[in-house]
């Protein structure tokens, strides 16, 4: 649907426009009325078709989501009469003819609690933890975000067939074991928010990290990511995660252009022309980051956020204030200690005590077996024994680094630094 | 007396052949009518594909829920329950205050519906009477 916009063409152009900022919005609504998430995601599917036809012979509507709306649910009641498969079906075809006949009060547009409501449903859903997180990523990308299933499968490197199987099977699951279609009860809300916001990070970074794939669809994955992201700080604004999740994902992306040079090469943060950092992003991340902190509520998105802010708003790179990063890391690592934040801490103390303080921190963790084949370890080692002046024993880490490397960008940039050792 | 509890295994089939089986649903009929008018039979259940299964563990006091059948060869069958959940939500939430759940796992399937069971025979062909529903329940 998103790809095939003649930009000429009105009609085209309003149900792309419906599409994208009505689609979820319907569907959330109509899977609730409906029961079934299949048959309301068809029943969506086919009101977009129709609407391209009624509204090339009828004109465009005043209001294409109430359109949309009535039409998805008069072709919901159409599957719901065929299909005997779908629980308490009596009931919901009831339930949807009453609206059918009373859609003069409608109040899907204008009751704004309720579409929050269904949206919230849709998302918790979405990232039930029955179902595996794959399947998770999958189907919030193809129901939230409203990405093709092509789309996604290019964007994860999986042959579409078995993407489509995919989230085929989530539905099924959905339906079979009658997952809940709410918001989870207080005491287990933030333990699913949890889930939910882990689910949406990792849409983030499969686009941010990956230097591999198709960039272009890598790069709406960011997009789809801060844009679920914010829309998540409307539906949940007193949950102090939730806006420190969209202040990181915004400060990452608002780097994303110098993060990589005219010749495809990967630059360090340290590296970048800060001309190209993108300023409304980071004032947005900012802004979100400070409201986060306002609810005095810590939690490991706010503090990889505030990490990020600090070497984003340091004037150039030396003046970076590497104590103070160093202590949020520290608290990182006490709230959700693991060896990646321990390395990191390692690297700040390094650039502010000196990089003995530094590789004493790293010792544990160049001992630890489970990390003997962990690349950005041998990386950080090598950059802190460079620091100190031991060439040679950099220069056996940075080979190290640099046999154990997936990635020919990366590789290249330690090559490089190998080289500058001599 | 003794109880005994009669599990049943299969291999999942593709929906051609699965339909096949459905169409048997009066022969199984038969056969529960039997076992009911010789007094054996307490309860029989369908349960849905392993694909709508998920694992319940519960660790160090922090419950883990895995999308899937149990597969750890060296637990073996103990034991069943069947309960009457709102929502698998609560089935999961029920699973977790099991108590062996700490040092086994607790797999959470979906039993049928009988009616449903009956549409699915139906629909592969299989001509039923209303009352068949009650015979599966």
């Amino acid at each position: 649907m998103s790809g095939a916009v003649n930009p000429a063409d009105p009609v085209s152009t309003a149900v792309a426009r419906a599409f994208r900022d009505e689609r979820a919005i319907v569907l959330a609504t109509l899977i609730r009325q409906a029961g079934d998430f299949q048959l309301a995601e068809d029943a969506v599917q086919d009101a977009f078709e129709a609407a391209v036809t009624a509204w090339r012979r009828d004109g465009v509507p005043a209001n294409p989501g109430a359109w949309i709306t009535t039409a998805a649910r008069r072709r919901a009641i159409d599957r719901l009469r065929r299909d005997r498969s779908v629980r308490d079906r009596a009931e919901r075809l009831a339930e949807l003819t009453r609206l059918d006949t009373q859609h003069e009060e409608e109040p899907s547009m204008g009751d704004e609690s309720a579409i929050v409501d269904d949206r919230l449903r849709l998302i918790f859903t979405c990232c039930h933890p029955a179902l595996s997180q794959p399947a998770r990523v999958a189907l919030t990308l193809r129901t939230l975000g409203g990405l093709s299933t092509g789309e996604i499968a290019r964007a994860f490197l999986v042959a579409e067939p078995t993407m489509g199987k995919r989230i085929v099977r989530a539905k099924r699951k959905i339906a079979d074991a009658n997952i809940p279609y709410r918001v989870p009860a207080d005491e287990e809300l933030p333990d699913r928010l949890r889930g939910v916001l882990r689910v949406v990070y990792l849409i983030f970074n499969e686009g941010y990290a990956a230097t591999e794939g198709d960039r272009l669809v890598r790069g709406e994955l960011c997009d789809e990511a801060i844009r679920l992201g914010e829309l998540l700080c409307r539906l949940m604004p007193d949950d102090a995660e939730v806006w420190g999740l969209a202040a990181l994902m915004l400060l990452h992306d608002a780097r994303r252009a110098a993060r990589v040079d005219p010749s495809g090469r990967w630059v360090a943060l340290d590296a970048q022309d800060r001309s190209l950092w993108d300023q409304d992003r980071i004032a947005d991340g900012l802004a979100r980051l400070e409201r986060a902190m306002r609810l005095r509520r810590p939690g490991e998105y706010q503090l990889q956020a505030a990490i990020t802010a600090l070497q984003i708003q340091a004037p150039d790179p030396d003046a970076t204030d590497w104590a103070q990063i160093a202590e949020l890391y520290g608290a990182l690592a006490r709230l959700n200690p693991s060896p990646v934040v321990e390395l990191n801490r390692a690297v700040a103390v390094g650039l502010a005590d000196g990089p003995a303080a530094g590789l004493a921190l790293l010792e544990p963790l160049l001992g630890d077996p489970a990390l003997a084949s962990y690349q950005p370890l041998h990386a950080a080692h090598a950059e802190l024994l460079s620091r100190a002046g031991d060439a040679t024993a950099a220069a056996g880490a940075y080979e190290r680094a640099i046999a154990l490397s997936a990635n020919d960008v990366e590789r290249a940039e330690l090559e490089r630094r190998l080289g500058a050792l001599r | 007396m003794s109880r005994y509890m009669l599990l049943v295994y299969q291999q999942e089939v593709d929906p051609a052949e699965q339909a096949e089986r459905e169409a048997e649903l009066p022969m199984l009929l038969e056969f529960h009518r039997s076992l009911r008018e010789a007094g054996l039979l307490v309860g029989v259940g369908r349960l849905r594909s392993t694909e709508s299964a998920t694992s319940v563990r519960v660790r160090d006091r922090e419950t883990e829920i895995t999308d899937g059948p149990f597969a750890v060869t060296k637990e073996v069958l103990v034991g069943y329950y069947i309960l009457e959940c709102a929502d698998l939500d609560e089935a999961l939430k029920q699973a977790a205050r099991f108590p062996d759940a700490r040092h086994g796992t607790v797999e959470v399937r979906p039993v049928m519906p009988p009616d449903e069971w009956v549409n699915r025979a139906r629909d592969a062909g299989a001509d039923l009477p209303d009352e068949a529903v009650k015979d599966l329940a």
